[in-house]
């Protein structure tokens, strides 16, 4: 059997060190007994890297090359090359946590530069450098308000329009702190104001709204959902993704307490829904913020200098009685989004998402010329996607659509969601015509 | 030995690279071009606005100022920092690989391929009989492995309020297990490091929903009553839950699954070589029992019936989820691809050399080892010397230092894994390191590092005065 490509030693070498160590042969320097030990094979047989290449490529060629009109939740845009070749920087990718910061500044004032952004765009002052994804970024919220609110509640009320993976995290979170979920109605894609506040009372430590709303939807009531929360004094997050944050009203004037939601819409290609979750806050929960935070402070020479900071918030230190479990996190992904956004600047990052807006309300108008359709479903405004009600009913025309090449999703008996990117705004003719074909 | 990280001083005086924000910062009218109603939109943005030229040099530098495995050694025990071999980027590059989670099943075969062979290959790694993909990280999967616990006991009628961990273990176990909602109990260490069966045993009983074990142990002991320890666990109604955190030292010479675990997690990033990227993303798969598979999260993916082909399916008691997906996928097939490079023989000698390398440093260096026999790690003792600054001073010598003052039971720990991919003349400069730095002046360890980018950073300060953001800076 070959040995491992990647452990250098030469068979003289590994004779010298065993002999340094006074031990006969590599088995001996293992103190497992017999009754666990294992000398079975696994029966995987060892590749050339060009073999592995060739078979993976063989393998993703057997996903179909269908047009993705997909979003809800997961969104990417074009990411330009420079954000691969840059964050690809050995320095960078294979390295890890910065525990000894003086060797590791370079890192440090990237994640540093990552939070500013982010601060910038939610308006809040503190932002951590990554959690994995807005589901499990709203579940840390959540454990956040069964922290600091003093309310005897146990509630977390979230929109009935949140993607069912994003609740189910949700839930599992908040299963371990005695918090339940419940969800308030919709009221034409966006929140039901008036229902939310019959509802919130004591019993809520925390309202979710989102930013867009799953359906794509720009939520108009923002300030009332706000005031809905603070006058119980619950927790107000909300969600939303960094692209939408480029235009959309900035969260703390509508008096959001913390913004979670992805941010691997900048730096990450399509990825099967793999992502970096924000998290951001207010001031007065900075030692409940969970995950990492980089510091600016000064070296011995008096120099300005990065360091990971309050970790005494953190599992390494606090154990049990940490703000979360969380270690390794997303901070490579945090690092492609910083230098996605730098690349794009404001204007860049603005253009995009008037644009999301803009394609969003084309592609609704042409389906909506189409007969037999409805687009879009809600009388609001759209970022990126939208429902669209069908006459006929909808899974049918999507499963023909698929077989067109199209991919839309099937949220209803008669609705349809379709969502438009810079990534796919050029083959909207081709949906289209597609649509009117199929339906 | 002496080595310089990044030499831009000038005159004496070190040369920083400026914030992005320090280049030039632009403020964009928001509401002038966009078509929303002004209500609906925020003002202005105002963010950096750096040509591609000056990203590029930004980051180039950033980078400079960066010590990572492909720069030298890098030993941080636990952490596993293994090479990260370059093809499998390009593996996970390719582009028919990127695609939407939401896709049908018959419009993702390939990535359902993938998926459902990772999960083979762990499975039979770990000696388990059901495995998961979605936990994005070692804590998550944690967190998935004692919810399934949670899960199983519930299912049985059995409200168990316990998770037993042993002081030795990370500190995301401990952590997990709050989160989850069950109180910790705190397993002292025995004498030789190990578990001791007698505190097992009292601190084990009718309300332990699992007892949360490393083996080998955090100071690279394996914990040879293995099969005892499973006995009063398991006769207590209790789960065994496998920290994959130290798989690596096991690979083709023990399972999880033949020691009596139920559960366990797999740490990609440290036993399958992904990148660590500067903190993450990595990827933490959960392996169980065929008694546990039912309560997996969703979806998971299995053939399908009939014509060849994959698709997902919901577990009948499953968790539900721990990610918004389907995990950090781009992570996963990078394992795929460094699991299917080793083969059988490949892994074996990986933990063969992680162990060999190990030993040989140990005995290598003038600092005494109070635990053994170790495998792939071993917390060294710095003695009466701080362990911290004896940590700081080998930032000079070229390398980065070993995991400091932890696990507390060696004291000033110096927690070290140089993992297989060091050979011996490497592993001699990394023994110098730390002879040099062990046996200097204290002046010259409280002073270090002096080569780096920057000098030793004043911590107490960073969090007394919290300032987080090129805003906070600019207040000031």
């Amino acid at each position: 059997m070959s040995g491992s490509p990647y452990a250098p030693h030469t068979d003289a070498e590994t004779a010298a060190m065993l002999e340094t160590i006074g031990v006969d042969d590599e088995e001996a320097l293992f103190d497992i007994p017999d009754e666990v030990a294992f000398d079975g094979d696994f029966g995987i047989d060892a590749r050339t890297e060009r073999g592995i290449r060739e078979e993976c490529a063989r393998i993703f060629g057997r996903n179909d090359d269908a047009t993705e009109f997909l979003g809800r939740g997961h969104y990417a845009h074009y990411v330009p090359s420079v954000v691969g070749h840059l964050s690809d920087r050995a320095e960078f990718l294979t390295s890890y946590t910065q525990y000894q910061p003086e060797i590791s500044q370079g890192f440090l004032q990237a994640l540093f530069e990552y939070q500013s952004m982010l601060v910038e765009l939610t308006g809040l002052p503190i932002a951590n450098c990554s959690m994995y994804d807005a589901a499990t970024a709203l579940a840390e919220a959540a454990t956040l308000a069964d922290r600091t609110r003093s309310t005897s509640g146990d509630v977390v009320l979230v929109p009935d329009h949140l993607r069912e993976g994003k609740r189910a995290v949700l839930e599992n979170y908040c299963a371990g702190a005695d918090l339940t979920v419940e969800s308030y109605p919709m009221d034409d894609g966006t929140a039901d104001v008036d229902a939310l506040g019959d509802r919130v009372g004591d019993d809520v430590v925390m309202v979710y709204a989102e930013n867009p709303t799953l359906r794509g939807c720009i939520e108009e009531n923002l300030d009332a959902i706000g005031a809905i929360a603070a006058d119980a004094d619950a927790l107000f997050t909300l969600g939303s993704d960094v692209v939408a944050l480029s235009v959309l009203e900035e969260p703390a004037s509508v008096g959001a307490d913390v913004v979670v939601g992805e941010a691997g819409a900048l730096g990450l290609p399509t990825s099967y829904g793999m992502g970096l979750g924000i998290f951001a806050c207010r001031e007065e929960h900075l030692r409940q913020v969970p995950g990492r935070l980089v510091g600016a402070s000064e070296d011995a020479a008096g120099d300005r200098a990065f360091t990971l900071t309050l970790q005494t918030r953190e599992q390494h230190i606090r154990k049990e009685r940490a703000t979360s479990n969380i270690c390794t996190n997303q901070a490579w992904v945090a690092l492609r989004a910083a230098i996605h956004a730098a690349w794009l600047g404001p204007d860049g990052l603005v253009d995009l998402a008037n644009d999301c807006v803009r394609e969003a309300a084309d592609l609704a108008d042409r389906l909506d010329a189409v007969s037999g359709a409805t687009a879009p479903v809600h009388d609001r405004h759209h970022v990126r996607e939208f429902a669209m009600r069908t006459d006929q009913p909808a899974a049918p025309i999507a499963d023909d659509l698929a077989d067109s090449g199209f991919l839309v999703h099937v949220v209803g008996e008669h609705l349809l969601q379709v969502c438009v990117t810079d990534l796919t705004a050029g083959r909207t003719d081709d949906l289209v015509a597609a649509f009117e074909e199929v339906i | 030995m002496i080595h310089d990280q990044a030499d831009y001083t000038r005159e004496g005086e070190a040369v920083h690279e400026p914030l992005l924000s320090e280049k030039g910062e632009e403020t964009v009218d928001v509401r002038e071009e966009s078509p929303l109603p002004d209500e609906l939109t925020r003002e202005e943005l105002t963010l950096p606005a750096p040509s591609e030229p000056e990203i590029a040099r930004h980051y180039t530098r950033l980078s400079q100022m960066n010590w990572a495995i492909d720069s030298g050694p890098y030993p941080l025990g636990s952490c596993t920092m293994k090479y990260n071999p370059k093809f499998t980027e390009d593996v996970a590059a390719d582009p028919n690989a990127a695609v939407h989670p939401d896709r049908p099943d018959r419009s993702v075969q390939g990535n359902l391929e993938l998926q459902y062979r990772l999960q083979e290959f762990l499975a039979d790694i770990g000696g388990m009989d059901a495995v998961t993909l979605q936990p994005p990280a070692g804590a998550a999967g944690e967190f998935t492995g004692i919810l399934i616990a949670k899960a199983y006991h519930d299912h049985h009628g059995n409200d168990r309020s316990e998770v037993v961990i042993p002081a030795s273990a990370h500190g995301t176990n401990f952590a997990t297990a709050a989160t989850a909602g069950y109180d910790v109990v705190e397993l002292p260490s025995g004498e030789d490091g190990r578990v001791d069966l007698e505190a097992l045993e009292a601190a084990v009983g009718d309300e332990t929903a699992a007892l949360m074990l490393t083996n080998p142990n955090t100071v690279g002991l394996f914990e040879r009553d293995i099969a005892a320890i499973a006995d009063v666990v398991h006769d207590a109604g209790g789960l065994l839950y496998y920290d994959g955190a130290n798989l690596n030292a096991l690979l083709g010479r023990g399972r999880p699954g033949d020691m009596g675990f139920d559960v366990m997690h797999y740490n990609v990033h440290k036993t399958f070589a992904t990148p660590h990227g500067g903190g993450g993303p990595g990827a933490g798969p959960v392996g169980v029992t065929e008694e546990l598979a039912e309560f997996l999260p969703s979806p998971r993916v299995r053939e399908t019936n009939g014509e060849k082909g994959y698709e997902r399916f919901e577990p009948a008691e499953s968790i539900g989820k721990v990610h918004g997906f389907e995990g950090n996928w781009l992570v996963l097939v990078k394992a795929y691809a460094y699991i299917a490079r080793l083969g059988d023989g490949g892994l074996r000698d990986a933990a063969a050399k992680a162990v060999l390398n190990a030993n040989y440093l140990a005995e290598r260096i003038d600092l005494a080892v109070p635990h053994g026999p170790f495998h792939h790690e071993f917390a060294a003792t710095a003695g009466d010397r701080d362990a911290a600054d004896v940590a700081k001073r080998m930032l000079d010598f070229g390398v980065h230092p070993p995991t400091t003052k932890w696990p507390e039971m060696v004291p000033e720990a110096m927690l070290t894994e140089p993992t297989e991919i060091e050979n011996r003349s490497s592993l001699d400069d990394l023994a110098e390191a730390f002879d040099l730095a062990y046996a200097d002046a204290d002046e010259a360890l409280e002073t270090a590092p002096n080569r780096t980018a920057a000098a030793r950073i004043d911590q107490v300060g960073a969090a007394r005065n919290p300032r987080l953001s090129w805003q906070a800076l600019d207040e000031e």
